[in-house]
């Protein structure tokens, strides 16, 4: 028995930096420190087994070597392809994925664009008074969380970062802090804020609004009732931002997929800047998983802009809700698709979906899931986190680096990239002669 | 685009949102296990909402958006105000919702209109579910 500490979590955008792993017989026998999720991935699922290409319908195992052709030959044949995913593999991954879209013309886009895309667009307006999560637990006495519900998606937030771990200006752990809680249901975490505040579905934007009102001196212009909130409640939330010496909102996806999108964030972001004209305030978006900031980071350094960037032009262009996976999708525009470390048939919408099943779809993925039964080619890489080491960047932005817990014979994400770009390249370079 | 009707009445009116759970976060490696079956293709309603369709726990509901329709099992949810109904992230929610992005690159996952019924037909697997996608 080996007992491996300060082991890197693989799993959401908290990526808990001091989990208790102990491996034997080069597996994961017990895993301590990580949230139930957490837990659940590093001590690992049923694998895919072999590389597998379809044939009449079914997928047959096949060397890498194979594989590795038959979806260069389809990337290199297509004209409109997608490379999509990237928010659980590394960094280096990426960088190398960058570089493909650049050879074939690729529109490339992580899982931001259905998750804090509308965040991302936000943050390029009006910018993000953000901070570290090791400021957020050492001085903020005042989170709030909207539209987000860390006890369901992201275990060890509020202990490690927030509401219930100890900090050293606020040593009395939640004694000291406040918890707000602003959703449409009372959720778990909801249950635990000292003032939860329930909002009707789609009308966060109002109340942004509003308590921006508030807080910059105008609260004569706010009515009794903003979206099912009462304004008492409104005017008690802004003393409790006035009074705090530093205060961060965390939001979620309860305010990035519902009416009104990067508006809403654009508005979240303006109050957090309005709290400002009395104390120190922070916003941070609740990244989802490990590594999706870390892509965003990737790809502008590579072409520019974040995610959703479509190469076809010979230059990067970026216009989210024309150049967005589901945009080329739901438009029937996309005529190839490799996905990677992500599982889009399960997180995409039917009409998105409908048009997958009638394109080539290249898998690149530790497990079997529904984008599987779509796959036209299949190829098992290394556990990144667990198998394979690499970059990734925390959801407030600090990179960390994964580490490899025990040895595979699957290669990693990384190096099965590099084959497809260099098989490709190869194509290429004989239609060139 | 809409491929399915729209047009006949059904039952009650909500707002579906979808998001994430604890078993569904556990199971995200693991989907095309029974385990992610029973944690997904569910759906959670406040108690009115419950009684309004003359569901119990357990019975199947039809969900229906004029973007599709899916069926999914009841559950009791706990904090949820009457007229919001959950489904966790994943493929059932999914076959309700649309992919336009509105200019945003992001669909609504979130407050889409919907209406629920009580019904006797099943809950597709996994398997049935994705070909549904193939045969349309």
């Amino acid at each position: 028995m080996v007992e491996i500490t300060d082991v890197v979590c693989p799993l959401c955008g908290c990526v808990c930096d001091d989990i208790v792993v102990e491996v034997e017989d080069n597996e994961v026998k017990k895993v301590r420190g990580a949230c139930a999720v957490g837990k659940s991935k590093l001590m690992g699922h049923g694998r895919i087994k072999s590389p597998a290409i379809r044939a009449n319908g079914v997928l047959k195992d096949c060397s890498y070597d194979e594989a590795i052709k038959k979806a260069a030959e389809i990337l290199a044949a297509a004209r409109r392809p997608l490379l999509y995913g990237w928010s659980s593999t590394v960094c280096e991954a990426t960088k190398v994925g960058v570089e493909l879209a650049v050879e074939i013309g690729a529109v490339i886009d992580n899982t931001a664009s259905v998750c804090h895309g509308p965040s991302v667009l936000a943050i390029q307006d009006v910018g993000l008074p953000s901070c570290t999560l090791g400021e957020v637990k050492n001085r903020a006495s005042l989170v709030i969380y909207w539209g987000a519900n860390p006890t369901s998606a992201h275990g060890n937030h509020m202990k490690r970062y927030s509401y219930i771990s100890k900090g050293y200006f606020l040593p009395g752990g939640k004694k000291d802090k406040k918890l707000v809680v602003v959703d449409v249901r009372e959720t778990k975490t909801a249950k635990m804020a000292d003032r939860f505040i329930q909002v009707e579905p789609g009308k966060d934007y109002l109340f942004f609004s509003a308590l921006r009102a508030i807080l910059y001196g105008h609260e004569d212009v706010v009515p009794d009732d903003v979206g099912g909130v009462a304004k008492k409640e409104l005017l008690e939330l802004a003393d409790m931002m006035k009074e705090t010496p530093f205060g961060i909102i965390f939001f979620g996806m309860g305010v990035t997929q519902s009416r009104g999108r990067h508006n809403n964030i654009i508005n979240a972001i303006q109050v957090t800047r309005a709290a400002h004209t009395h104390t120190k305030f922070n916003i941070m978006p609740m990244r989802g998983h490990y590594n999706v900031t870390g892509f965003n980071q990737v790809c502008t350094w590579e072409t520019g802009f974040p995610f959703a960037v479509d190469l076809s032009r010979g230059f990067a262009w970026y216009n989210p809700g024309e150049t967005a996976a589901n945009d080329i999708l739901w438009r029937k525009e996309c005529d190839a698709a490799l996905f990677i470390a992500s599982d889009p048939v399960s997180h995409f919408p039917a009409d998105s979906i409908r048009h997958l099943a009638r394109i080539p779809v290249i898998q690149i993925d530790p497990f079997a899931n529904p984008t599987t039964e779509f796959a036209d080619v299949v190829i098992p890489t290394a556990v990144s986190g667990v198998e394979a080491e690499g970059s990734v960047y925390r959801m407030d932005g600090i990179p960390l680096r994964l580490r490899k817990l025990v040895d595979t014979d699957y290669p990693s994400d990384e190096e099965v990239l590099m084959r497809i770009l260099e098989e490709v390249r190869a194509i290429r370079a004989k239609e060139g002669e | 685009m809409a491929v399915y009707g729209y047009e006949e009445e059904m039952g009650v009116k909500v707002k579906l949102i979808s998001g994430r759970t604890v078993a569904q976060g556990q199971n995200l490696d693991n989907k095309l296990s029974d385990e992610y079956f029973n944690a997904v293709a569910l759906c959670e309603l406040s108690t009115e909402d419950m009684e309004k369709i003359g569901a119990s726990p357990g019975d199947n509901v039809k969900v229906r958006t004029k973007y599709g329709e899916v069926v999914v099992k009841a559950k009791q949810g706990a904090g949820y105000p009457e007229g919001i109904v959950f489904i966790p992230m994943g493929p059932w929610a999914n076959a309700v919702t649309s992919g336009d992005t509105r200019g945003a690159g992001m669909p609504q996952f979130k407050g889409i209109d919907a209406e629920i019924e009580k019904t006797d037909e099943p809950v597709l697997n996994i398997k049935e579910l994705m070909m549904r996608y193939k045969e349309v």
